[in-house]
C-alpha cells in the first residue's frame, strides 16, 4: 500500500488522472485529504471538485515564469543555460543554445510564424529521435492499456493491445 | 593537403555540363546542425568551440565515404588561401574572414561535398552538382546527414526540428540553390518583375557569393526561405517548379533576342572578347561582366570556336586568390587588375591558336 504524499500515513484516497497521456497519481492518508479539502467535513462524505482541480494544478502547473509569459516583460528573459539576454538576441538575431527555443518560446513564436509561416517541423527526423518518439508512444498506449483493465473496458483493452503490437511489430 | 592542387580544376559546380547548362550553373544544398547539449558557436568558448571541433573532425574522419572528406583547419590557413576555397564555394566569407577560433572545412577531391565546423552553426553540410539536380544533391546530403548523425547527438525538438543558431533557419536547417545565368532576361529588364514574384512565393534571389552580395555577371541564387513547416521534399519540389519556369523566361527571351538583334548581339560578344583579349588592366567586376556576355554568345552559337568551359576557367581563374596562386606572388588590387588583363590576353591568344 502506498503511503500518503503528505504525512506518510497508509493512504486511503488514492487519485489518477491522464493529461496528455500522461498519467499521474496521488496517494493521501484520509486527513491530510481533509485538510486539503478534497473531503468536505460534513455532512456527505463527497469530493470537492474545485479543490481537488486546484490541488492537481497547483502540482501541474507550470512555474510563474511560464504561465505569465504572456504578460511578462521580454527584457528580463535569460537563458539560465547560456547566458544569452533577450536584449542581445533582438540586437544579432542569433540565439546562443538549443534551450533558447524553450526559454524564449514566447518571444520567438512571432518571429518563427512571420519567418516560416509555420510553427511546426516536417521534414527529416534523426533516427535516434524517432525511435524514441516510438518507444514513448508504446509506453504511453501501455499506460492507457493499464488503465482501460483497471476500469475494466476490454474493449478498448482489446483495441490498444492491438496498436501496440503493431508498433512494437514496426518498430 | 596542398590547395595548389586545385588550382587546375574547375570542381564540381563549374564543371558546366550537369543538366540544363545553358542556364543553370550549379545547384547547391545545406543543412545546419548543431550538437545537442553545447553552446552555438557565437556563445562558445575558445575551448568549447575546440571540443567540438575535435568531436566532429573525428566523426568525419570515421565516415564511410565513396569519396573521403579531408578536413583543413581554417583558423592556420593564410588569408589567400582562404579567400582561394570561398571562391571554390567550398566554405562561406563567413567561415573565411568573419569567424576567429577553432574552425575548418572538410571536403572530397571533387569538390561536390563540403562541411564547415563551427561557423554559425557547428555543422554546415554541403552537396554542389553541376547544373540543376536538386534530387541527387539532396540523396547524398541526405546520406551524409544519416551517416553523422550515427556518431553525432544533433539538437533536435520535436515542434521545430533541428535547432539552429538562426532562427530563420530552424527545422529542416535546409537551404537549396540553384545557381542560374540570366543574361537575356538582364538585358529585357524582365527580371526585376520576376524577383518580385519570387518573393511573393517565399523564394530569395541572390548574388553570387550569397547573402548581401549583389549579382555580378548575371549570375543569380534562387533558394528557399522557409525551413519550418515545410518538408524538404515539398521545398525542393517547389524551388524546381520555379526554375523550369524560369528556364522557359530566359530561353524565350534569348530567342528574341536572336529573332529582333542578332547583329547587335554579334557586336556585343565580339567587342566583349575583344577587350577581354587585348586589355592591360582589368576588374574582376568588368571581367564577370564581360564573361557572362562571352557565355551567352557560346549558348546562341554567336561564337564558334570556344567550349562554355573555357569561360568557367577564365571566370575562376581571375578572381583575387586565384590569380594570385597563378601569378605565385602577392599581389595588390592595382597588380591585380594588371595582371588579370595579362593572364586573359594569354589564355585568349593560346585559345585563339589552338583553334587555328
Amino acid at each position: 500500500m502506498n503511503p500518503c504524499q503528505f504525512c506518510g500515513a497508509p493512504a486511503t484516497v488514492h487519485l489518477t488522472d491522464i493529461v496528455n497521456k500522461k498519467k499521474r497519481e496521488m496517494h493521501l492518508c484520509e486527513s491530510c485529504a481533509r485538510e486539503q479539502n478534497l473531503i468536505p467535513d460534513a455532512p456527505s462524505p463527497q469530493l470537492n471538485l474545485p479543490a481537488l482541480l486546484q490541488l492537481l494544478m497547483s502540482q501541474l502547473a507550470p512555474s510563474p515564469s511560464e504561465a505569465d509569459a504572456d504578460d511578462l516583460d521580454p527584457a528580463s528573459l535569460t537563458c539560465p543555460d547560456c547566458g544569452l539576454k533577450y536584449a542581445q538576441f533582438r540586437a544579432d538575431g542569433r540565439l546562443g543554445c538549443p534551450e533558447d527555443y524553450d526559454v524564449f518560446l514566447p518571444v520567438l513564436m512571432p518571429i518563427l510564424e512571420r519567418v516560416h509561416r509555420g510553427l511546426q517541423h516536417r521534414g527529416k527526423t534523426p533516427k535516434a529521435v524517432q525511435e524514441q518518439m516510438a518507444k514513448n508512444e508504446i509506453a504511453d498506449l501501455k499506460a492507457q492499456l493499464t488503465d482501460a483493465i483497471a476500469i475494466e473496458d476490454y474493449e478498448e483493452a482489446a483495441r490498444l493491445r492491438d496498436r501496440i503490437r503493431g508498433k512494437e511489430a514496426a518498430g | 593537403m596542398n590547395l595548389d592542387s586545385l588550382l587546375p580544376n574547375l570542381g564540381e559546380w563549374l564543371r558546366g555540363n550537369g543538366p540544363e547548362s545553358d542556364i543553370v550553373i550549379s545547384t547547391r544544398i545545406r543543412l545546419a546542425r548543431n550538437l545537442a547539449g553545447s553552446p552555438f558557436s557565437n556563445r562558445a568558448s575558445a575551448a568549447q568551440k575546440a571540443e567540438t571541433e575535435a568531436r566532429i573532425r573525428d566523426a568525419i574522419a570515421k565516415l564511410d565515404l565513396p569519396h573521403k572528406l579531408d578536413y583543413v583547419d581554417v583558423s592556420k590557413l593564410t588569408p589567400i588561401d582562404r579567400q582561394f576555397l570561398i571562391e571554390r564555394q567550398l566554405m562561406s566569407r563567413e567561415l573565411g574572414s568573419v569567424l576567429e577560433g577553432p574552425r575548418g572545412v572538410a571536403f572530397d577531391e571533387r569538390e561536390s561535398v563540403s562541411v564547415m565546423v563551427n561557423e554559425e552553426d557547428h555543422l554546415r553540410l554541403q552537396v554542389m552538382r553541376s547544373g540543376v539536380a536538386l534530387e541527387e544533391a539532396w540523396a547524398e546530403i541526405d546520406h551524409l546527414d544519416d551517416l553523422l548523425e550515427t556518431k553525432l547527438t544533433y539538437a533536435f525538438h520535436e515542434q521545430f526540428g533541428y535547432l539552429t543558431a538562426c532562427p530563420t533557419n530552424v527545422g529542416t536547417g535546409m537551404r537549396a540553390s540553384v545557381m542560374l545565368h540570366l543574361p537575356a532576361l538582364s538585358l529585357t529588364k524582365e527580371i526585376e518583375k520576376l524577383f518580385r514574384s519570387l518573393q511573393k512565393i517565399n523564394l530569395v534571389v541572390r548574388g553570387l557569393y550569397g547573402e548581401g552580395s549583389r549579382a555580378s555577371g548575371d549570375l543569380y541564387q534562387i533558394s528557399n526561405q522557409v525551413t519550418l513547416g515545410k518538408s524538404e521534399s515539398l521545398v525542393l519540389r517547389e524551388i524546381r517548379e520555379v526554375i523550369s519556369q524560369i528556364l522557359q523566361y530566359e530561353r524565350r527571351a534569348r530567342q528574341l533576342l536572336v529573332k529582333e538583334r542578332k547583329q547587335a548581339e554579334q557586336d556585343r560578344v565580339a567587342r566583349a572578347i575583344g577587350t577581354l583579349g587585348s586589355a592591360t588592366m582589368i576588374t574582376s567586376e568588368e571581367t564577370m561582366e564581360l564573361l557572362s556576355t562571352v557565355r551567352l554568345g557560346i549558348q546562341l552559337h554567336l561564337l564558334e570556336d570556344l567550349p562554355a568551359t573555357t569561360v568557367n576557367q577564365l571566370f575562376i581563374h581571375t578572381q583575387a586568390a586565384h590569380l594570385q596562386k597563378l601569378m605565385g606572388t602577392p599581389l595588390d588590387g592595382e597588380e591585380r587588375n594588371s595582371a588579370r588583363a595579362k593572364y586573359l590576353r594569354n589564355k585568349l591568344r593560346e585559345l585563339g591558336a589552338s583553334q587555328r
